[in-house]
């Protein structure tokens, strides 16, 4: 029997967290990941959890502890937002080559400069390309569900590849929503006692976590990064499915509404996807082919897997939340369009949006569809949504 | 006529309403500094460097040109700001996350370069901005929005001492810790900020005034028990006065 519960996002994490119940949390604050780490310290401070908690100066060390406390054989957990996240930034590159499974929940907001304490994903599709899989939530209960997933799937022994489980700042983090939360000790036999397969101190098995790597075997090791990135995808969607018997909620790399017979798709991440899914059911009722592909999984990104849900449409927009600068598109549209490669007759149209915390409603996207019926296909640059010019 | 003025808004303050709380220290902070500036005739060379916290607007009210840094980083944008124009005024206006938490390191190698800055240092012994969470100025069992039950001695160490940790540094030449919490130690705090500023003028090296300030909304105390708080509790932990003046 599960239990609902009124949380807001950062709740739903915290909540996920104390079920948990991880060894270490280094934290330090920042808006509007900051509710998330106050509600656990809660936690720990009215002794629901036997955690750690380590109140540092800064996100470089928040994420230095955690791989301390993580090399050390505990299990850790992390959150930050924008420019915490790219404080931390060379500890996030170190951590994923170090193979420590932490999961870090990112509270999605706009990077500086200039300064913002809104939404977009600026700051975890800046570091997409660290070696960590990036699982993106659309509402509360994916923010709870994805935070237990997550460990899970880091901490398989074929994959050991920290996980970010993203969710919009301020959009997601501090509305309340219904979340169907599991029980403790469902929970806690879901995640199961962690063991780390190379603890430091194994008298028998020494240990160097991070030991300089040049010419001789840097290469292999991240060769090795790759492919525990791409049997990820196989363990994600191995978790996703045993969640689903377990809280009667399965999760894939995506989630696809009504798009079996939709002649027009699009793609988004986060929030977004729900005000999509909303203007869908708006355009179903009058009679239009359209559907949503909400993408879960950022990295791995499951390229063949979108292809082949694709392959029925028209024509397919992509949402951005983030400006790559690239002069082509965000960094969604550009893993989509790549994905499409060989199929040349698919119009895939660039939108960048919501930048900053700019607000995305039903009536932009059901216009991103008029866009694609009628064939005003943004494909060489993408068209900014909903910017003043 | 003779002119009767006894007090005015410095030109140095813009005209505006400010967005702190009811009791807050950065208030009485920006004023004094705006009233040094004025009264060294220096805002037509000043530069403020503002921080992140809760005075990240501080732009909006200082009537002179301000820089926005990263958190914490405020001394070393200073120090690329002076050696490239050393005519100029450059003081950072920093709290305590800013200064003694994320940006420590900045903090303690400009003074010990001996940047010839002014560094202007608001301790209220939290994190205001993100809603009241601990500093590393918070003091032994203050409850925090992540420390609920106090901060204790051997999980957190003891509230950090900037001025008393920076004063052995030879590149530092004055430092001094003021309180904003009654007139007397106000007007005290306003010499301390105004020799933090002819140091500069006169070419001398790093300069820093730590103020002590109150944060009521956070300690969750109505302003005037927030002063009595800065004076019972508060100055014990942090002494006030010079503590070097190398002059």
């Amino acid at each position: 029997m599960s239990k609902m519960h009124a949380l807001t996002g950062n709740e739903a994490a915290a909540y996920a967290m104390k079920q948990i119940d991880p060894d270490v949390v280094p934290a330090y604050p920042i808006t509007p990941q900051t509710e998330l780490m106050q509600t656990f310290a809660q936690y720990v401070a009215d002794g629901a959890v036997q955690t750690e908690m380590i109140l540092v100066e800064s996100e470089h060390s928040a994420m230095s502890a955690g791989v301390g406390a993580s090399a050390a054989g505990a299990r850790v957990m992390i959150a930050t937002s924008a420019n915490g996240l790219a404080l931390m930034w060379e500890i996030v590159y170190i951590t994923a080559s170090s193979r420590l499974p932490i999961v870090m929940a990112v509270v999605n907001r706009a990077l500086s400069g200039p300064i913002n304490i809104h939404c977009d994903h600026s700051d975890s599709m800046g570091c997409r390309d660290a070696g960590w899989i990036q699982i993106y939530s659309e509402n509360c209960q994916e923010v709870y569900d994805n935070m237990v997933q997550a460990l899970r799937i880091s901490e398989h022994k074929d994959v050991l590849l920290p996980v970010m489980s993203t969710h919009d700042g301020f959009i997601i983090s501090h509305t309340v929503e219904r979340v169907d939360a599991l029980k403790d000790e469902e929970v806690k036999k879901f995640v199961g006692e962690y063991k780390s397969l190379y603890p430091l101190l194994d008298v028998s098995k020494p240990v160097t976590y991070g030991p300089l790597d040049l010419q001789d075997y840097y290469f292999e090791h991240k060769k090795q990064q790759a492919e525990a990135m791409k049997i990820a995808k196989r363990v994600i969607l191995e978790v996703g499915e045993e969640y689903g018997k377990l809280s009667g909620r399965s999760y894939g790399l995506f989630d696809e509404y009504q798009t079996e017979d939709a002649e027009y798709i699009i793609i988004a991440l986060g929030s977004t996807a729900g005000t999509a899914k909303a203007a869908v059911d708006d355009m179903r009722a009058m009679g239009k082919k359209v559907g949503v592909i909400k993408l879960r999984v950022f990295r791995p990104f499951p390229a063949p897997e979108l292809v082949q849900a694709l392959s029925n449409a028209k024509a397919v927009a992509v949402l951005d939340r983030s400006e790559g600068f690239s002069g082509i598109g965000g960094p969604l549209f550009q893993e989509v369009r790549s994905a499409l490669y060989r199929k040349a007759d698919m119009p895939v149209s660039g939108y960048v949006y919501g930048l900053g915390g700019r607000d995305i409603t039903p009536e932009m996207i059901a216009g991103v569809f008029g866009d694609l019926k009628e064939g005003r296909i943004h494909e060489d640059e993408a068209f900014h949504l909903g910017v003043r010019e | 006529m003779k002119d009767s003025t006894i007090y005015q808004r410095p030109e140095s303050l813009q005209d505006v309403p400010t967005h702190y709380c009811p009791g807050c220290g950065h208030g009485t902070a920006h004023r004094l500094i705006a009233e040094v500036i004025d009264e060294l005739g220096i805002r037509e060379r000043t530069v403020g460097i503002a921080p992140v916290g809760c005075a990240v607007l501080a732009y909006d009210y200082f009537n002179f040109d301000v820089t926005e840094a990263a958190h914490g980083r405020p001394p070393a944008v200073a120090t690329g700001m002076k050696r490239v124009r050393p005519e100029l005024i450059i003081f950072t206006y920093q709290g305590d996350g800013d200064l003694a938490a994320i940006g420590i390191a900045e903090t303690i190698h400009a003074a010990n370069r001996g940047e010839k800055i002014t560094v202007i240092f608001v301790n209220n012994g939290i994190y205001g901005m993100t809603g009241g969470q601990m500093a590393p100025t918070t003091l032994i069992d203050q409850k925090t929005a992540t420390s609920p039950l106090g901060r204790s001695f051997q999980n957190e160490g003891p509230p950090l001492k900037v001025c008393e940790m920076l004063a052995p540094l030879d590149g530092t030449a004055y430092i001094a810790r003021g309180a904003l919490n009654k007139p007397a130690n106000i007007l005290k705090a306003r010499e301390y900020i105004k020799q933090a500023f002819l140091n500069q003028i006169e070419g001398r090296r790093f300069s820093l005034v730590e103020l002590l300030s109150a944060c009521p909304t956070y300690w969750h105390l109505t302003p005037g028990d927030s002063m009595k708080k800065i004076t019972e509790e508060v100055i014990p932990n942090f002494p006030l006065g010079v503590i070097k003046d190398e002059r």
